[in-house]
C-alpha cells in the first residue's frame, strides 16, 4: 500500500507549486525587445463575433506585412481568462497581445513583471490619450499605461417588455428611475405573477460579481466615484449605504432570488430584468423582446454614470517583437477597425466622439445608441485588486444577499479591509 | 590451504549492493515512475513548503524580486483569518456526515450485493454510474433537484426548507456531504466487495451452526473480516473529503451561502491562483496536510488497536 499520510500533500500543493516550478529560467524583458519586429501571436476572447473580427483584422495586416506575420488564437481554456493569462506570464508563454484584459487584473500582472509599460513607447501615452480623452487616466497603473483601453459594454437595466406589459407596467416608459419607483415596479411584477422574480443578479461569490449589481448603481449614485480613490475606499458613505440598502431591500422582499439560476432566467421568463450591456441586444434578439433603461438612483438621475465593463489590450514582456506588436495594436484599434468591431459585436470602442465617428452605424442601429450615450466609470487600478474585490463581495453577500450582518457593518468593515489591502 | 585437483575456486559471496540494486533491469523499469514521483510529487511538495515560509509571489521569467524568509508569518496570517478557520470548521461538518455514512452504506450495500440479491447487476450499475460520471455533470442534476423550485422541494411541498437546501447556511454543507457520499459510494462498494471475497465461508457456516442470526453474523464475522478495508475506506474518505473543491465551487457557487460551504482547497485556489498570494495559499495547504495526516493516522490506529 502507498503512504496515505503523504498523499494529500501532493494533491493539495501540486497545482500551486507546479506553476511556480515552471518560473525558472531566463526570458526577455520589455526593454530588450522594445523595437523588435517579426512574427507575433495575439490572443482573442472566445466570443464568436470577436474572433471573427480578429481574424479579419489579422488577415488584412498579414496581407501587407509578410515579414511580420500575426497569428491569432483564442485564449486557452481555463475557468477565466485571468487565470490562463497569469499562468502564461509565470511560465513565460504569454503571447504578445491579449485582447480581453480586465482592468482589475492589471496591477497583479504589473507586479509579476508580465506587462509592457506602453507609456515607455515613444508614441504610447499620446496614442492612448488621443484615443480615449480624459478618461484615459482611469487606466493608469503606477503612472504608466499597461493597457490600451479598447472597448466597453456599458451596463444598463435590461427588461422583458412582454413581462412588463403583463405586470401592468408601461414597456416603453417604465418610469423606474428612482429606487422607490424601481422597487414599486419590481413588487408589481412579482405580485402580479408576471414573473417569479423582478430582477436576477448573480448572487454567487466570484470577485467580479459586484460589477453587475452594486458597482453600476454606486457609480450612478456617487456621480462616478470609483470604489477606491486616492488609496482609500470611498463607499462607506451615504451613497454606498443608499445602494446597499436598495439591494438589501430587493433581496429581503423576495424580488430577487438568492441562488443562481439553473438556466437563462431572461429567456426562461423567470425574471423580468437583468443588468446587461449592449451584447445582450443580439443575444436576445430571437427570444425576448427587450428594452433598456439606465440604472436607478435614489433621486432618479436622468443621465447616470454606469459601469463600463471594459475589456482592454495589453502587451506582454514575453513578446520578442514588441515593435511589431505595437504597430499591430495601433492598426487593430484604428478608426476603421474600431468601426468593424462595433459593427461585428455591438460593443463600444473606447474612443472619443463615438456617436459622431460612427453616426451611420447608430442611425442604422438605434437600439445601440443609448449605450453609446452612457457616461461610464471603470474599476480602479489598485494594488491587490482581486483580493479587494473578493473581500468586498464576501462582506456584501453576508449583509445584503443573506442578511446575516448589517449593512452599516458591511460598509465599514469592507472599507477597512480594502484600505489595508491597497496600502500593502 | 590447498585446493583439490578437479575443483574450481569460487569467489566468496559479496554483501556489497550497487545503487541500482541486485536487478539493474528492474531498477530501470522503475525509473520512469521514480522520476514521475520526484518531479510531480516530491519537488512541488518541497517547493510548497518553502513558499509557505517566504514572502512569495509568482513572477515572469527573468524578473528577480526579493522573496525573504518570513518564518511563521504566513501561518499566523491564515490562522487569524476567520474565513480560513470557518473553512476548516466546514470541512469538519462535512467529514462528520460523509465519513460514517460512506463506511456504513458502502459496507451494507456491498454485503447485500455479495449475498446475491435479485437485480444485483442493476444495482451495481446504479451505484457505479455516479462514480464514473464527471462531477460537473452531476452537479447540474443536483442543482435542478435541490434548487428552490426543484423537484425535491416540489415533492416536500410545505415541508420544503426555507431558505432552500443550497442557500441555507445550515443545510448547504450537509447537502454537499450527501452528494459526495452518493457520488463516491460505487468506488467504496467495489473495495468492500473485493474484501468480502476474502472472508472465509466456513466462519459464516460455523457461526450459523452456533445459532447466530444474519445480523449477528454480519456484526461478528463480516465487519471484523473486512476491518483492513474499512481503514482504507476511512482514510480515503477523509483525504477525499478534506480536499473538497468541485462541489462547493459549482453546487454552492463558490462556497456560499455566505461562506457556509467554503473549504480550505477553495481558499487555496482563491488566494493562490486568483489573488496571486501563493505564500498564504501554501500555508493553508500545509495546515490541511497536517490535519489530514493526523486524521488518517487516527483512522489507521483503529486498525492496530483492535
Amino acid at each position: 500500500m502507498k503512504h496515505p499520510r503523504i498523499a494529500p500533500a501532493a494533491a493539495l500543493l501540486t497545482a500551486v507549486a507546479l506553476t511556480a516550478a515552471c518560473s525558472g529560467g531566463g526570458g526577455g524583458t520589455g526593454g530588450e525587445n522594445a523595437s523588435g519586429t517579426g512574427p507575433i501571436t495575439v490572443w482573442l476572447s472566445n466570443n464568436e463575433q470577436e474572433v471573427a473580427w480578429g481574424k479579419a483584422v489579422v488577415e488584412a495586416w498579414n496581407a501587407e506585412h509578410p515579414d511580420e506575420e500575426v497569428t491569432a488564437q483564442e485564449i486557452p481554456a481555463g475557468s477565466s481568462s485571468e487565470e490562463a493569462i497569469t499562468a502564461a506570464i509565470t511560465a513565460g508563454t504569454a503571447p504578445c497581445l491579449v485582447y480581453n484584459i480586465s482592468s482589475a487584473a492589471v496591477p497583479g500582472w504589473v507586479r509579476q513583471g508580465g506587462l509592457v509599460n506602453l507609456s515607455q513607447i515613444e508614441d504610447g501615452a499620446s496614442y492612448i490619450e488621443d484615443r480615449v480623452g480624459d478618461g484615459a487616466q482611469t487606466y493608469l497603473t503606477d503612472d504608466g499605461y499597461y493597457q490600451l483601453p479598447w472597448k466597453s459594454n456599458p451596463v444598463m437595466v435590461m427588461y422583458n417588455k412582454t413581462v412588463f406589459e403583463k405586470a401592468g407596467l408601461d414597456p416603453e416608459n417604465p418610469d423606474m428611475a428612482t429606487y422607490d419607483d424601481f422597487l414599486a415596479g419590481a413588487r408589481q411584477i412579482v405580485d402580479s405573477g408576471a414573473a417569479d422574480s423582478a430582477i436576477w443578479p448573480s448572487p454567487t461569490n466570484e470577485f467580479f460579481q459586484p460589477w453587475f449589481d452594486f458597482y453600476p448603481l454606486y457609480l450612478a449614485e456617487s456621480g462616478g466615484t470609483p470604489l477606491v480613490e486616492d488609496g482609500k475606499a470611498t463607499f462607506d458613505d451615504e451613497n454606498g449605504k443608499a445602494v446597499a440598502d436598495f439591494w438589501a431591500t430587493v433581496y429581503s422582499d423576495g424580488l430577487a432570488p438568492k441562488e443562481a439560476s439553473t438556466d437563462d432566467a431572461m429567456s426562461a421568463g423567470t425574471t423580468a430584468m437583468q443588468l446587461a450591456g449592449p451584447w445582450a441586444i443580439a443575444s436576445y434578439a430571437d427570444s425576448v423582446d427587450v428594452g433598456f433603461m439606465p440604472v436607478p438612483t435614489s433621486d432618479g438621475e436622468a443621465d447616470p454614470v454606469t459601469f463600463a465593463d471594459s475589456k482592454n489590450v495589453s502587451m506582454f514582456t514575453a513578446c520578442e517583437n514588441q515593435g511589431t506588436a505595437w504597430e499591430f495594436l495601433k492598426f487593430s484599434t484604428s478608426e476603421e477597425n474600431d468601426g468593424a468591431l462595433l459593427e461585428a459585436t455591438g460593443q463600444m470602442p473606447l474612443r472619443t466622439d463615438l456617436g459622431t465617428t460612427y453616426a451611420d452605424y447608430f442611425a442604422d442601429n438605434p437600439a445601440y445608441e443609448v449605450f453609446a450615450d452612457q457616461r461610464t466609470g471603470d474599476v480602479p487600478s489598485i494594488p491587490n485588486s482581486v483580493e479587494a474585490w473578493q473581500a468586498f463581495r464576501d462582506a456584501y453577500s453576508s449583509a445584503v444577499i443573506f442578511g446575516t450582518t448589517g449593512v452599516d457593518e458591511f460598509l465599514s468593515g469592507a472599507a477597512q479591509t480594502i484600505d489595508g489591502l491597497v496600502q500593502e | 590451504m590447498t585446493t583439490r585437483p578437479g575443483t574450481t575456486t569460487r569467489e566468496p559471496r559479496t554483501t556489497r549492493h550497487h545503487w541500482w540494486g541486485r536487478q539493474p533491469i528492474g531498477s530501470l523499469f522503475a525509473l520512469p515512475y521514480l522520476v514521475f514521483v520526484l518531479a510531480i510529487f516530491a519537488y512541488p511538495l518541497g517547493f510548497a513548503v518553502w513558499i509557505a515560509f517566504h514572502d512569495y509571489f509568482f513572477t515572469a521569467p527573468g524578473v528577480e524580486v526579493p522573496k525573504p524568509f518570513v518564518g511563521l508569518d504566513n501561518f499566523v496570517t491564515v490562522l487569524q483569518d476567520p474565513q480560513v478557520l470557518e473553512s476548516f470548521r466546514n470541512i469538519g461538518v462535512f467529514l462528520v456526515i460523509n465519513v460514517p455514512l460512506t463506511v456504513v452504506l458502502s459496507m451494507v450495500l456491498a454485503n447485500a450485493l455479495n449475498a446475491g440479491i435479485r437485480w444485483a447487476a442493476a444495482y451495481r450499475v446504479a451505484f457505479y454510474v455516479p462514480y464514473l460520471t464527471a462531477s460537473v455533470s452531476l452537479v447540474g442534476v443536483w442543482l435542478l433537484l435541490f434548487s428552490s423550485g426543484g423537484l425535491v422541494n416540489a415533492v416536500l411541498g410545505p415541508l420544503a426548507p426555507d431558505p432552500s437546501w443550497l442557500v441555507s447556511s445550515s443545510l448547504a454543507m450537509p447537502t454537499i456531504a450527501l452528494y459526495v457520499t452518493w457520488k463516491q459510494l460505487g468506488f467504496y462498494i467495489l473495495l468492500y466487495l473485493a474484501a468480502l471475497q476474502n472472508v472465509p465461508r466456513e466462519l459464516h457456516e460455523s457461526a450459523e451452526t452456533d445459532g447466530a442470526n444474519a445480523w449477528q453474523r454480519f456484526l461478528n464475522v463480516t465487519v471484523p473480516g473486512v476491518r483492513s478495508t474499512t481503514v482504507l475506506v476511512l482514510v480515503l474518505a477523509i483525504i477525499t473529503g478534506a480536499n473538497l473543491f468541485t462541489e462547493p465551487y459549482l453546487l454552492t457557487n463558490g462556497g456560499g451561502p455566505d461562506g457556509a460551504s467554503v473549504t480550505p482547497v477553495l481558499l487555496i485556489y482563491q488566494r493562490g491562483i486568483q489573488q496571486q498570494n501563493p505564500d498564504t495559499a501554501a500555508a493553508i495547504g500545509m495546515l490541511l496536510v497536517i490535519v489530514v495526516g493526523v486524521l488518517s493516522l487516527a483512522a489507521n490506529r483503529i486498525n492496530r488497536e483492535r
